[in-house]
Order: C-alpha cells, then structure tokens, then sequence
C-alpha cells in the first residue's frame, strides 16, 4: 500500500462485511416467513424483515464502494487522499445515520417513524427501496458530496486515469440520480417513472461503471497487464454499458401507465444489456490469460473472475430471461424477477466489493497476500457463497415458473395466496440453500482471523 | 521493408484499427439488427398503416444524406491513405472534411425531424413513427459520436500523434466513422423506401 491515507477504507470495509451478515440474517429471516407466516410476527413482520434486508444491501454495498475508492483513488492519482480526517468522519455520520435509520425500522411501526422524522413536511417514504426517512435520504446526500469532495479533490490534484475517470463518472452519476429520491409527485405514473431513475439507473447504469472501475484496477494490479489494453476495454464496456442501460430503463415501464411505445424501446435496449457484461466477461479471462505477473492473492484472482461470470449470468442472462415485453406480460412481479434480483446483486455488486476487499485487505495489513491457510479458507467461501447463490436463484426461477404458470398462463388461474402454498417446497429449498450462504460467509469472515504472517515471513 | 514486402506477397490479414473498437462495432450492429429486425416484425402487423405513414417522409432528404454519408466515408478513406503516407497535414484536411459532411447530415437530420415535429408527430403518433424517430434518432446519436471520436483522432493528428509506422487510431476512427454510415445504407431503404 504505497500511501497511508489509503488505510482509511479499511473502516469502510469492515462496516460494509458487519452490514452484509445482517442483511444475510434478515434474508434469512423473511426466507421462512416465505414459508412460516408467522414467524417472529410480531416483533419482526414481513415487510419489515424485507425492508432491512434491501436496504442494508444498498447501505453496505455504499460502503463497499466507498471504502474502494478511497483504496484505489490515492493510488491511482499517486498522492495522498484529499482529507482523510473528512474520509473518518464521514464514515461515522452514515454508519450511525444508517444503524438509527434500521432501528427505527425495527423499533417502531413504519407510520409512526414517518411521522418522527418529519416526512410531512417533505414527503419522500414509502416507496420500495427508498423506504428511507427524508432526513436519511439528506444525511445520504451530505456524506456523499462529501466523499464526492474528497475523491475528485484528489482525483483532480493527482494523475488522471481512465480508472478514476470512470469512477468518478460512475460515482457522479450514483449521487445525481438519488437527488430524484427526494421527487414525489401525487401522479402514480410520475412517480414510478422517476423512481426507476434512482433504482434502474443505479444499477444498470452508474454503478456498472462504478464496477468496471474497480474490477479494471484489481486486474492491472493483479496481472500487471498494460494498463493501455485495460483501459481500451473499460471505454468500450462503459459506452455499450451506457448506449443500452440508459433506454433500457424503458423495460420498467411497460406497464405503469407510460406510453407503448416504451413496450419496444425497453424490450430492445435492454435485451442488449447482456453485452457489456458479456464483454466484461471476456475481458477478465483475456487479462488474467494475459497475466504479466504471479500475484500472491490467487483468492483475489478468484473473486474478479467470479464477479465477471456471475454479473454475466445474474444480470445479464436472469435479466434477459423477462426483458421482453411478451415475455414480462406473464412474468411481472413473480418469483422470476426475485431470482434475477439475487443472483444480478450478489454476481456483479457483492462480488465486486468482494473482490477489492479481498484484494485490498492484506496490503492494508501489510502484505501482499494472506497466508495460503487464510486463502484457501476464503476461497471455500467463495466457492459456498457463489453455488448457494447460483441454486437460490434456480429454486426461485423454478418457484417462478410454476407461478408463472398456476396463477396466469394456466385455463383455470389460482389466486396469489393458493399458489404461494404449492410453490412452499421451492422455498424451503431456498431457505436452506440460504444457511449454506450463511455458512460461506461465516467462513469468510473466518479467513481474515486465519494467522498466516508465520508461513508468509517463512515464504519470503 | 520487410514488413512491406510480406504485405505485398499476401493480403493484410489483421484488422485495421483496434481490436476493442471492432467489438464495439459489433456489438452496436447487434442492436441495430435487432431493430431492423423488431421494425420489420412489427410492419407485418399493420403494412397499410406503416405505408402511408412512409409516404410522408422526405425521401429526397433520407437520399442526400446517404450520399453526404457515403462522401464522408470516401473523406475518411483519404484520411488514412494520407496518413499511411506519413501525411499529417492532408490527414488532417481530409478528416476536418469527414467531420464538416457528417455536420451537413446532422443539419439535414434536424431540419426532417423539426419537419415532423411541427406536423405533431410525435413517438406517440403510430408504431411507424415510433420506429423512424427512434431508430433515426439513434442513428443521429451515433453520428455525434463518430464525429466526437474523429475530433479527438484530429487533435492528435494535429499535434503530430500518428506516422506511417503507427497510426492504429486513426484506422480505428475510420473503422467506427464506417459503421455510422453501413448502418444509415440499411437504415434509409428499410425506413424511406421499401414497401
């Protein structure tokens, strides 16, 4: 780690990994309620245990992206970080914002944590996702111009890459669009249509270029190929990721009372959307075939290849499979949507932050990989967490179908809750594939504990 | 020399340009077959309307501009042969000549869609122009950004940046500039002319 200031995201990602197990908890949780109504009712109700379990997703996932710019941005730019003291503020604004923001979720009824907070005077709860009290929802907004500040100042000061542009791009972008969280407007049709601009244009928009950022710069680092090569594919995957992200958003907007001709604009662009991922997914493998170097931290390898597959199949092909108007027609809303939510998150955005962790980490520790003890145990935990992940979301898909096909395509269709019953063995199955995922990042956390500074010392 | 007379004894077998931008290229063919494709699926359902409603474009218009295209493309050709020639300098003239047609078609473009605009077509008028305005409107898009990657491959020419010996950016602009054109050779008789 060649500049200290850079040791500011280990904070970052540590709240991140503490954040993720309680998102996997809630998962967990709501998993069986899926299948036990009752459980834990009423101290923990569905929608609650739902509410948590997205909303640390985004919250850790934050946090994983900003540990990592904070990680690779100094490097990159060849100078120390703007303000670290600013970096540690920050981190302890949102980290207490967000741990108040899930006990008021969890402590209070949701009206009433509506009413506390004031949300009358500018209304902006309520809706999936952006559940999120108005003074979070600006407490978000202030550490993020924060981190903005902090990483452009840097950015700007420091050597300018293809790296940190995108990124910086990227991150613009992730602050930009959630300004549209504070826009409400009393049509239904308005306001969905805007809140896609937060959720779709996060996810298939600035953050993928957030992703290709930092998957490009654990690969210049891990394989030491020119960063010329590395930097012609990340233009070419940032534009396509764009050219059809951005109209893709088109595909939420076949039914919610928006024109038709959103039917073949969003089916169109966003049946494309697989190819920057595809691309994605060539360029990892043409890198790591490519390789200069050995790196030491062959787990670190393993996640950037892993990220690079699981974004193909999660996003790309999951998302694919329901894109096209005919085929949503049937699918809206199912269990089908719920597999591709899965695997898409954990295959391009967990695996990401991930991956830098991985990589990050033990040169925050001071060296250059962990022990090979510690990287075979995280390794299993990769392996864990990707195939728990991989049969979660064909237990849903199957469970999906078989909704698909009871409730809507079927002569004599069954209302909601008669085939939420039929569908109970795919979500038992789920349930338990969950607690291997559980298992895997138990195991995970374990790897960091593994002391391996003796092998390491004997190696060198 | 060596390398000249290997290339007169058998046909250039690389790609010219970078090998990222012919995925680039492929890719956007990709998206633009699948809407040729959708354009013609969705015209089978209803070819009275999708007639009538081809008979308002100007066709003259759509014809200037594959000519302007095709001119460009001849312009950008040039451009490379004078730089494989080590000119910088008429280089540089023929891509500010490539850049000034795809201005023109630019102007032309906007003046077709100010045309329909104040008609009251709109995406919303029927399918057919649903598919002209987006599909063109696209199209108008990837010319604005043929044209960007051009000015930056101009700069550099300026400032000398290629040579005989190494000039991959400017073959790669030249690459993409062609793809912006191929697309409008499909795009025109599809959308202005076949019924």
């Amino acid at each position: 780690m060649p500049y200290s200031s850079q040791s500011v995201a280990k904070l970052y990602f540590i709240a991140a990994i503490g954040l993720f197990v309680g998102q996997i908890l809630f998962g967990l949780v709501m998993g069986l309620q899926y299948v036990m109504g009752d459980f834990l009712f009423p101290e923990i109700p569905f929608n609650v245990a739902r509410m948590v379990h997205t909303n640390l997703l985004i919250v850790w996932l934050l946090f994983g992206f900003m540990g990592a710019s904070y990680y690779l941005v100094p490097e990159e730019s060849e100078r120390e970080l703007h303000s670290p003291l600013l970096a540690k503020i920050l981190f302890w604004v949102f980290l207490v914002a967000g741990a108040l923001t899930i006990l008021g979720y969890l402590l209070v009824p949701y009206a009433s944590l509506a009413e506390m907070t004031g949300n009358s005077l500018l209304p902006t709860m309520g809706r999936e996702f952006l559940e999120q009290p108005t003074i979070t929802k600006l407490g978000i907004v202030v550490v993020v111009l924060g981190f903005l500040f902090n990483i452009g100042m840097t950015v700007l000061k420091g050597r300018k890459t293809v790296v940190t542009i995108v990124l910086l791009t990227g991150l613009t972008g992730l602050a930009v669009m959630f300004l549209f969280s504070f826009y409400n407007p009393e049509n239904l049709v308005l306001d969905k249509y805007f809140w896609w601009w937060v959720v779709h244009l996060w996810v298939e928009g600035v953050w993928e270029l957030i992703l290709g950022a930092i998957l490009a710069f654990v690969l210049i680092k891990v394989t030491g190929v020119d960063r010329e090569i590395v930097e012609k594919w990340l233009y070419v995957i940032i534009a396509m990721t764009l050219i059809t992200g951005i109209l893709g958003t088109g595909h939420h907007y076949f039914w919610i009372g928006t024109p038709d001709y959103w039917q073949w604009i969003g089916s169109i662009f966003s049946a494309m959307e697989p190819i920057p991922f595809f691309m994605m997914t060539v360029f990892a493998f043409t890198m790591v075939n490519r390789r200069r170097r050995e790196h030491p931290n062959k787990a670190a390898v393993l996640w950037a290849l892993g990220t690079a597959v699981m974004a193909f199949l999660g996003a790309g092909v999951w998302g694919f499979l329901h894109t096209l108007a005919p085929v949503n027609y049937y699918t809206h809303g199912t269990q089908i949507t719920a597999a591709h939510g899965h695997m898409a998150f954990y295959g391009a955005y967990v695996m990401v932050v991930l991956t830098i962790i991985s990589y990050a980490m033990p040169m925050m520790r001071g060296r250059a990989a962990n022990s090979q003890r510690s990287q075979v145990l995280e390794m299993w935990s990769f392996w864990l967490m990707t195939i728990a992940m991989t049969f979660i979301t064909l237990f849903l898909t199957a469970a999906g179908i078989l909704q698909v096909y009871l409730q809507r395509a079927t002569e004599t269709p069954l209302p909601f809750m008669a085939v939420q019953e039929k569908m109970a063995l795919f979500y038992w199955m789920r349930e338990l594939t969950g607690l291997v995922f559980l298992i895997g990042l138990i195991l995970y956390i374990a790897s960091f504990f593994v002391d391996g500074d003796e092998e390491a010392k004997a190696e060198a | 020399m060596n390398n000249s007379m290997s290339n007169q004894e058998k046909p250039q077998k690389i790609l010219p340009g970078d090998l990222a931008i012919w995925i680039f290229i492929c890719a956007e063919l990709l998206v633009f077959g699948v809407f040729f494709l959708a354009y013609a699926f969705a015209r089978t359902g209803d070819i009275a309307l999708f007639n009538a409603s081809q008979s308002t474009l100007i066709r003259e218009l759509g014809a200037i501009n594959t000519l302007v295209l095709i001119t460009s493309s001849y312009f950008v050709v040039r451009a490379v042969t004078a730089i494989r020639e080590n000119n910088s300098k008429s280089c540089a003239h023929w891509l500010i000549a490539t850049l000034l047609m795809g201005g023109t078609f630019l102007i032309i473009k906007i003046y077709e869609f100010h045309e329909k605009f104040s008609h009251g077509i709109s995406l919303t008028t029927n399918t057919f122009y649903m598919f002209y305005l987006s599909m063109t409107f696209f199209h108008f898009m990837h010319v604005i950004l043929g044209m960007v990657i051009l000015a930056a491959v101009l700069l550099k020419t300026r400032r000398g940046g290629y040579s005989a010996q190494s000039h991959t950016g400017v073959e790669t602009g030249a690459s993409y500039w062609h793809m912006v054109d191929l697309v409008w050779i499909v795009l025109f008789p599809l959308i202005y002319i076949m019924r």
